[in-house]
């Protein structure tokens, strides 16, 4: 990252002989001279340090032990891994949030690159476009989960009544294992196309006209065009859009969350019919604040971590790498 | 290529992208539609497929469930006041990393990108045990302070300084004898408005939806936000979805229209830190 910086706030006097005591000495009062610096940039490093740094090394510390909030936590060493490991329900949620990523990502950014070079074409309406489409990122995900719930779950639900007019019987979505998942993945395609298509738009158009007249006058096709010449140099923004999309993605919890709320009084935050709709954070949250389960909660969020680093380094190599 | 030919692709190209956007839009509009009408009429086939005139029944029924208004404006304080707070911790910061040179600046800056990349849902056991220590369980306070630590309003607003004030300005007003917060104050604050309002319509609408930690944090069912409120309403009225939807209505609404206002210039904005990150 270059650092572009100019004014000092106080001019340095410049001394011709230096002895390396007084150098130091005068090294800390240069350093000190600049508190006011320090003092501005310091509320987000103290509030960050109380807030999530000693946190996150507070659940390294739970996952090695057995509490539930209450006493004191009692040293259990890997044993909270060892029953991770052998933990059906644990891999049917890594399963869920993977597939659901999955058929949620590919298409969403595949959309949202058609969008976006169709987008960069059209002249006239190019401002109503861009708001309506990005204005499902702003929306609030508790209300498009209950949304997409409502329309889908009926019988009698908007989706099954149009499937209906083309002589569709009624599909069952809320309840079939593969059906929850395309629905939840609908949802995230819905909220997050317009705003990566912008993004990509952003990007096509920073791109110099001019490479495409050259190709254009050596013959290539549209289709060329848009492999040979937008994908590679759209990549650093599409490596982008993927890590943002995994690291998100991955760590969905509100959707299901909310679509299968209402078995609350039953079975509290399962994931719906079969458990289907159980992603990891999902069972986090289940086992640490539904059962006080914390030591296996934290043992949960640093397996969901790991996981989440292992996906961002396998995109990183599919997408980023070639070059090197 | 013929000019018939050019006009039809013309044509077949805004059809296509008016397409995307009655998919983009189609859910409000059937909001509104459920949000007017009786549960009977929308489930019934073939389904009503325009606006009713029970609105005010089912929002009545919304108050009557749910402490709505007094979930808006618990949403409404916190949004504001972590609003007001990231923009002012965040601008100075970034006012300062931008155009000052201080010992160990590039390094301080690394670890804040650093901690950047931290999953912060990882911190989410330990910041409520924390909560519950200090007494601040069930209270708004918790949904305030934690939106502070926010590297990604530091690092935009940086970028957005560098260029946006005169390093001649400050050199200015630090030669006319002002100290650094006024230099802050009077030099850097006004030329960082515009950047100021993309990161505050930002941090106003994440704090506003923000759901997880509020659901954790939030034990007292009188004292909810909007979004915590709206989902306890979905929980107890899950067949009549008319209510339901009512109240979703009600939730997403305001947000939507006040944000397609400020739309154009935030989407630029929005776009910025991506393409050059």
């Amino acid at each position: 990252m270059a650092t572009r910086s100019t004014v000092e706030p106080r001019p340095q006097p410049g001394s011709a002989h230096r002895r390396p005591a007084a150098g130091r000495a005068r090294r800390r009062r240069r350093v000190l001279s600049y508190w006011p610096q320090y003092l501005a940039v310091s509320p987000f490093f103290v509030v960050f340090t109380g807030f999530a740094l000693v946190p996150i090394m507070v659940t390294f510390y739970l996952a090695f032990h057995d509490w539930d909030g209450i006493g004191d936590p009692k040293y259990v060493g890997l044993s909270q891994f060892r029953y991770l490991i052998h933990d059906h329900t644990f891999w049917l949620a890594l399963w869920n949030t993977l597939v659901i990523w999955l058929l949620a990502t590919v298409p969403m950014l595949f959309i949202a690159l058609v969008v976006a070079s169709m987008l960069n074409s059209a002249k006239r309406l190019s401002g109503f476009y861009r708001v309506a489409y990005f204005t499902p990122s702003v929306t609030s995900l508790v209300a498009i989960a209950i949304f997409f719930f409502a329309v889908f779950s009926s019988q009698y639900g908007i989706v099954n009544a149009t499937l209906h007019v083309f002589g569709v019987p009624a599909v069952p979505w809320m309840t079939n294992p593969w059906t929850i998942k395309i629905v939840i993945a609908l949802l995230m395609t819905w909220q997050w196309v317009g705003y990566n298509a912008i993004i990509y738009l952003a990007g096509m158009q920073a791109i110099p006209t001019e490479l495409y007249e050259a190709a254009r006058i050596d013959g290539a096709s549209a289709a060329q065009r848009f492999f040979r010449i937008t994908i590679p140099l759209l990549r650093p923004i599409i490596l982008f859009t993927v890590v943002v999309s995994t690291v998100t993605g991955l760590q969905s919890f509100t959707e299901p969350q909310v679509m299968f709320g209402s078995n609350a009084a039953t079975n509290p935050n399962s994931g719906g019919p079969g458990q289907a709709g159980l992603t990891v954070m999902l069972y986090f949250y289940h086992q640490a604040f539904d059962n006080n389960d914390f030591g296996y909660g934290a043992a949960i969020s640093w397996a969901l971590f790991l996981f989440i680093l292992l996906i961002v380094a396998v995109n990183w190599r599919l997408i980023g790498g070639r070059d090197r | 290529m013929s000019r018939r030919l050019r006009v039809g692709r013309r044509l077949g190209l805004h059809a296509l992208l008016m397409l995307g956007v009655v998919v983009s839009l189609f859910p409000f509009y059937w909001t509104i539609v459920m949000a007017t009408n009786t549960t009977e009429d929308i489930y019934r086939y073939p389904p009503k497929l325009t606006f009713g005139s029970h609105l005010l029944v089912n929002i009545r029924q919304v108050f009557d469930s749910i402490q709505f208004l007094g979930s808006l404006l618990n949403s409404l304080l916190v949004a504001s006041v972590a609003t007001v707070l990231v923009l002012f911790v965040d601008s100075l910061a970034a006012f300062t990393f931008a155009k000052y040179r201080f010992p160990g600046r590039d390094l301080i800056f690394g670890v804040l990108l650093g901690l950047y990349l931290l999953p912060t849902q990882m911190a989410l056991i330990p910041q409520f045990i924390l909560m519950v220590d200090i007494g601040w369980v069930g209270s708004l306070k918790p949904l305030v302070l934690p939106s502070l630590a926010n590297a990604f309003g530091i690092f935009w607003m940086r970028q957005y300084s560098l260029q946006a004030v005169p390093d001649e300005l400050v050199e200015a007003s630090r030669l006319d004898g002002c100290g650094f917060l006024r230099q802050y104050w009077h030099v850097g604050l006004p030329t960082i408005r515009p950047g100021l309002a993309f990161l505050g319509i930002y941090t106003f609408i994440s704090v506003w939806n923000d759901y997880v930690w509020p659901l954790v944090v939030l034990v007292n069912p009188d004292r909810l936000t909007l979004q915590v409120a709206l989902a306890q309403l979905n929980t107890t009225h899950i067949t009549n979805y008319s209510v339901v939807m009512a109240g979703a209505l009600l939730a997403v609404l305001p947000l939507v229209l006040v944000f397609t206002l400020f739309a154009r210039h935030f989407i630029a904005d929005a776009t910025k830190g991506a393409v050059r990150g």
